[in-house]
């Protein structure tokens, strides 16, 4: 089985007002030396097999749905889970 | 004239569009499950507002998984009106079928209220009934009515026209350019966030959303009428 | 976890261990003594569960046994998911109110959402399409960050669940009181709309046939939720709380067509929620009301986790489940049909005739109760109830006017309080029209909608001024429901029926079981005399922090019938030259008010009073004025006084103003909270015919097509002069200030 994270952040040129509205937060709690902050999320999928064609469907499948390149950017892991 | 109201697995505003287009304006509506979906009979196709599969991932995202848009995408291409409202629109987005996407309100809050918009483009199949300039008031529910298209893409719909509706009331989700409604390029495909099928009738918010309906019945009309 | 580890019967006694589930030695032992033997471990937990104060109102039944609960309209009372309330023309509103306080003290996001679900699950497990949403709420101050962040996330979370599923939330009322600092009370009501033919109840009955598990799957989320909800949070040891049961508002509107679709089919027998201690109270109660038996196969539960436990299973919270029970034989139709909403349906067990709650699990019997002993034979306690010493020192009171040194400045702080501030932070986070029917939006007296293909209305409120029911429980009882009533007569309707959720501390400490006695006899009093009788509800005790209990606060959910939507009225003024008239004249009544907690920081003295004879004849004056069509807009007149309402009903009317005289006391006439009092404006040709109607009414002055707001005393003195624009800005802005501003 194949562990693959997939991290998705918004792109530069698109302003986060989440991540404003936590830089301010983090700011008035005394955390001066934040200078920004950009919120994204992490999608963790678990796949069948290890063939070498994963890196390929990951691509895909986050060109398809998981990613809208409209706003948004992604990197992504691969790794190998033991058992199951 | 007869439209199809496609409803997908949390469009739960799909009763609210077949009340104001049956009882209100008159013509033939049927909601229809994404499951089976087969548009070509109908002369014009809604996608309502509501959460659509939760909202989850992105608004209007998964609803890409749904066999439907394959027809969905012929019907566009066939050139009959397709309206997508509030959740609908954000699907149409996700589709493709309409640029740009949507970020969370600039608040980060859910926000409902009656919108000021005015009517940037009378003359599409969809506002036709509107006068150019026309200040509307339209309700609204969304937490992500913020939407955003690249410069380039902004200044394209305004070159062309495709701007239909702006926010005239400060714009306080932060839509770019104030932008309420959009076309696409061959202008069959309206998406909204404010929702013209809560302004059809005095007694629950006004009736400022009839003549869009209105406008895609005439310009119907108009064509059948030429063909026959 | 599996069975193995699980204590004996001989341990659980032995060392008291049932007293961790919330159990006394007492009630431990009579569930020995009912059954006969020891219970295992399973089996404890099912007798704590259904024998907590949210399953069984151990301690409250005593008081809830004196509501009024009878009417010719009523078509179920208390006892199942909702209440059943006849609107005419074969037609039934059915609706409830429940609290969710502990949750949303932990964690208010999912607290609040979480209640927001289950009290719409009661409501279309009734058979009914929930059609509307009410909810009161209840929070210290915001000086605090804490009680500013509950706030916050409790409005978006009851907001994020009604606004997926897609029911508009109409009304609602939040209140602030620094008594519920860290301890908010969090009080959700559905109100759903069907046909008498399709009233469901939840029954398990007819031997051999099938019960069927609808919904989510079961998880180890709130075990122990109802044992939870019956005690006192520590909020210092928030790391101990058992794992918070999450909503998913999207796989409930899934659950709720599939449901409405399920009531029409007539291979249902009965269907029920899995709410508060979930599989465990949802079957034995089926089964008890009956008259039946049940047998189920845990090992057929569908499960989130692996190794569950039956106990596990019995009393896991799971969200979005449902326990439904068909005709032997016709379950592949229903499990059909809840494969075309998506939903799993699994058979699990099936109807006995022998009045047993049976568990199997792998094979064995892990539990065995007549499902009478645990649904109805809790014991029921009359606990120990004293009149406080403080109470006696505040009757012996007398009613003194505040001093106040500059009016309008008193006005505006008021206009500020959060308390009487404009909720439109609140209420611009719901979605209060979807479903096309929302006559009236949140923002006047009353929430009102539409019922589609009639000409009728219903109209809904929430209210309870917890402060007059801590001075005076009895009057503060009675003024709860006569405040409510009164918000619906001011929308045009007729209350038609009552549902309550008793917020209070301990019933352990005589004192509060005093304030629910008293304030129950008040609320009792009331809904007979206003013709509103209570049709469910919903009890949750021990809201303390730190053993300090927050004020005693039943809140009252009332619904109204409105038989013709022309009649229906707003607060807001409509036009200039309308004559304006006061309904009832102020006496020097202080206690409790907006102003006393204002000046002095704390609340003292009598409650307002109230004569139910006099509100009953005022609200029938008024209604068959409005009905009449003789009212242009009305409120009543609540916190603040006077100088409030009048400022309310110019505020939303764009374009106008007020001049007005008042007499007396200047102080009084502007903030006193003497009840039973109402301002309408009328228009001047209809004067004579308003006047025939409302006896009781005094004109003292006119709408202006001024941006001001004038109030003038005895020999024409001004009171208050102001415009409109900055009254308005300081009751807009006060909760957004206070939520940004840092403490």
């Amino acid at each position: 089985m194949t562990k693959v994270n997939i991290y998705v952040t918004l792109r530069e040129s698109v302003v986060d007002p989440q991540g404003i509205a936590v830089q301010d937060a983090l700011q008035a709690l005394g955390f001066n030396e934040v200078e920004s902050v950009r919120i994204g999320k992490l999608i963790e999928l678990e796949l069948a097999g290890t063939n070498n064609e994963i890196e390929a469907r990951v691509k895909e499948m986050c060109d398809k749905l998981l990613v809208n390149k409209v706003i948004e950017n992604y990197r992504y892991e691969i790794g190998e889970v033991a058992g199951k | 004239m007869r439209f199809a109201i496609l409803s997908f697995p949390g469009s739960s505003c799909d009763v609210d569009m077949y009340h104001a287009l049956v009882d209100i304006v008159g013509v033939g509506a049927e909601i229809i499950s994404h499951q089976d979906a087969n548009l070509e009979h109908f002369d014009a196709v809604v996608i309502p507002t509501g959460a659509s599969y939760g909202d989850y991932l992105r608004p209007g995202a998964l609803a890409q998984s749904s066999k439907s848009i394959e027809s969905l995408k012929a019907f566009v291409a066939s050139g009959k009106p397709v309206l997508g409202i509030g959740n609908g629109f954000q699907i149409l987005v996700e589709a493709g079928i309409l640029p740009g996407a949507f970020l969370k309100n600039k608040g980060l809050k859910f926000r409902s209220g009656n919108a000021k918009l005015a009517v940037l483009n009378a003359s599409s199949i969809f506002t036709s009934n509107y006068e150019q300039g026309q200040p509307l008031t339209i309700p609204f529910a969304h937490e992500y009515g913020n939407y955003y298209v690249d410069a380039d893409t902004a200044q394209q719909l305004k070159q062309q026209d495709r701007i239909v509706f702006t926010y005239e009331d400060g714009n306080v989700d932060g839509s770019v350019e104030k932008i309420a409604g959009v076309l696409n390029e061959q202008g069959n495909v309206l998406g909204m966030m404010p929702l013209p099928e809560r302004a059809v009738e005095e007694i629950i918010g006004g009736t400022d959303g009839l003549p869009l309906f209105r406008s895609i019945l005439k310009n119907w009309s108009e064509k059948n009428v030429h063909n026959a | 976890m599996s069975t193995m580890h699980e204590p004996t019967a001989q341990q659980i006694k032995d060392e008291k261990l049932y007293r961790q589930m919330g159990m006394t030695d007492e009630e431990f032992d009579r569930a020995v003594e009912m059954i006969g033997r020891l219970p295992n471990y399973t089996e404890t937990g099912l007798f704590s569960a259904m024998w907590s104060e949210h399953c069984s109102y151990k301690s409250s039944k005593p008081v809830l046994r004196k509501f009024p609960t009878e009417g010719a309209r009523v078509l179920q009372g208390p006892g199942e998911g909702a209440g059943i309330i006849d609107i005419g023309d074969n037609q039934a509103a059915v609706f409830k109110m429940e609290s969710h306080n502990s949750p949303s003290a932990i964690e208010p996001f999912i607290g609040a959402a979480t209640g927001a679900g289950g009290i719409i699950r009661d409501v279309f497990s009734m058979g009914a399409r929930p059609v509307a949403l009410v909810n009161s709420m209840r929070f210290g101050d915001l000086s605090d960050e804490r009680d500013r962040y509950l706030f916050e996330q409790a409005v978006a979370g009851i907001a994020s669940y009604g606004n997926t599923i897609g029911i508009p939330t109409v009304a609602g009322e939040v209140q602030f009181d620094n008594s519920y600092s860290k301890r908010p009370l969090v009080n959700a009501m559905a109100v759903g709309l069907l046909n008498h033919e399709d009233i469901q109840k939840g029954l398990a009955s007819g031997v051999g046939n099938t019960v069927l598990y609808v919904g989510a799957q079961t998880g180890r989320d709130g075990i122990h939720g109802a044992t939870m909800s019956s005690s006192e949070v520590a909020v210092e040891k928030e790391e101990e709380l058992p794992v918070m049961q999450a909503g998913d508002p999207y796989l409930e509107k899934l659950l709720m067509e599939a449901c409405l679709e399920l009531v029409k089919s007539d291979a249902l027998i009965g269907i029920q929620d899995m709410g508060a201690a979930g599989l465990t109270s949802s079957s034995a109660e089926m089964a008890s009301k009956a008259g039946y038996g049940v047998e189920l196969n845990l090992d057929l539960v569908p499960q989130r986790e692996e190794g569950m436990t039956a106990y596990e299973m019995m009393l896991s919270e799971s969200q979005e489940r449902m326990l439904v029970v068909v005709k032997q034989g016709r379950e592949q139709e229903i499990i059909d049909l809840c494969k075309k909403y998506g939903l799993e349906a699994v058979a699990i067990g099936k109807v006995t005739d022998d009045k047993m709650l049976r568990l199997t699990h792998k094979g064995e019997v892990v539990a065995e109760i007549l499902a009478d002993i645990l649904a109805e034979d809790a014991p029921v306690y009359y606990k120990k109830s004293e009149e406080p010493a403080y109470f006696r020192e505040f009757q012996a009171m007398d009613n003194e006017e505040p001093v106040v040194s500059d009016l309008k400045e008193t006005l505006t702080a008021l206009l500020q309080r959060p308390t009487i501030a404009s909720k439109e932070w609140v209420y611009s986070q719901f979605d209060s029209q979807a479903r096309t029917n929302t006559v009236v939006a949140p923002g006047s007296s009353a929430g009102v909608i539409r019922v589609r293909g009639t000409n009728k209305g219903l109209a809904m409120t929430a209210d309870c001024n917890s402060r007059y029911i801590y001075l005076d429980p009895e009057t503060g009882g009675k003024i709860a429901v006569a405040e409510a009533a009164r918000n619906l007569i001011c929308s045009g309707a007729e209350p038609i029926a009552a549902t309550d959720c008793l917020n209070f501390g301990s019933p352990d400490k005589p004192e509060v079981f005093w304030q629910i006695e008293k304030s129950a006899d008040g609320i009792s009093e009331a809904c007979r005399t206003l013709n509103a009788p209570i049709i469910g509800g919903n009890v949750s005790m021990s809201n303390e922090v730190n053993g300090v209990p927050v004020y005693p606060t039943p809140t009252m959910g009332l619904v109204g019938l409105v038989h013709d939507l022309s009649q229906v009225t707003t607060t807001s003024f409509k036009q200039a030259g309308d004559v304006i008239y006061l309904i009832g004249e102020a006496t020097t009544e202080f206690g409790g008010s907006e102003l006393q907690q204002m000046i002095h920081g704390k609340i003292f003295g009598k409650a307002p009073a109230i004569d139910l004879e006099v509100e009953a004849s005022r609200q029938q004056a008024l209604l068959k004025a409005i009905q009449s069509k003789l009212v242009q807009s009305a409120t009543d007149l609540s916190e603040g006084g006077f100088a409030v309402a009048l400022c309310e009903k110019v505020f939303d009317a764009e374009g106008l103003g007020a001049d007005v005289t008042v007499k007396g006391s200047a102080v009084t006439a502007l903030f006193s909270e003497t009840q039973s009092r109402f301002i309408v404006t009328v228009k001047e040709e209809l004067t004579t015919a308003f006047e025939a109607l409302v006896q009781d009414a005094v004109k003292i002055g006119t709408v202006t097509n001024e941006d001001k707001i004038v109030i003038k005393g005895d020999n024409d003195t001004v009171l208050i002069d102001g415009t409109v624009e900055e009254f308005r800005s300081a009751w807009k802005g006060a909760i957004p200030c206070l939520l940004n501003s840092e403490a």
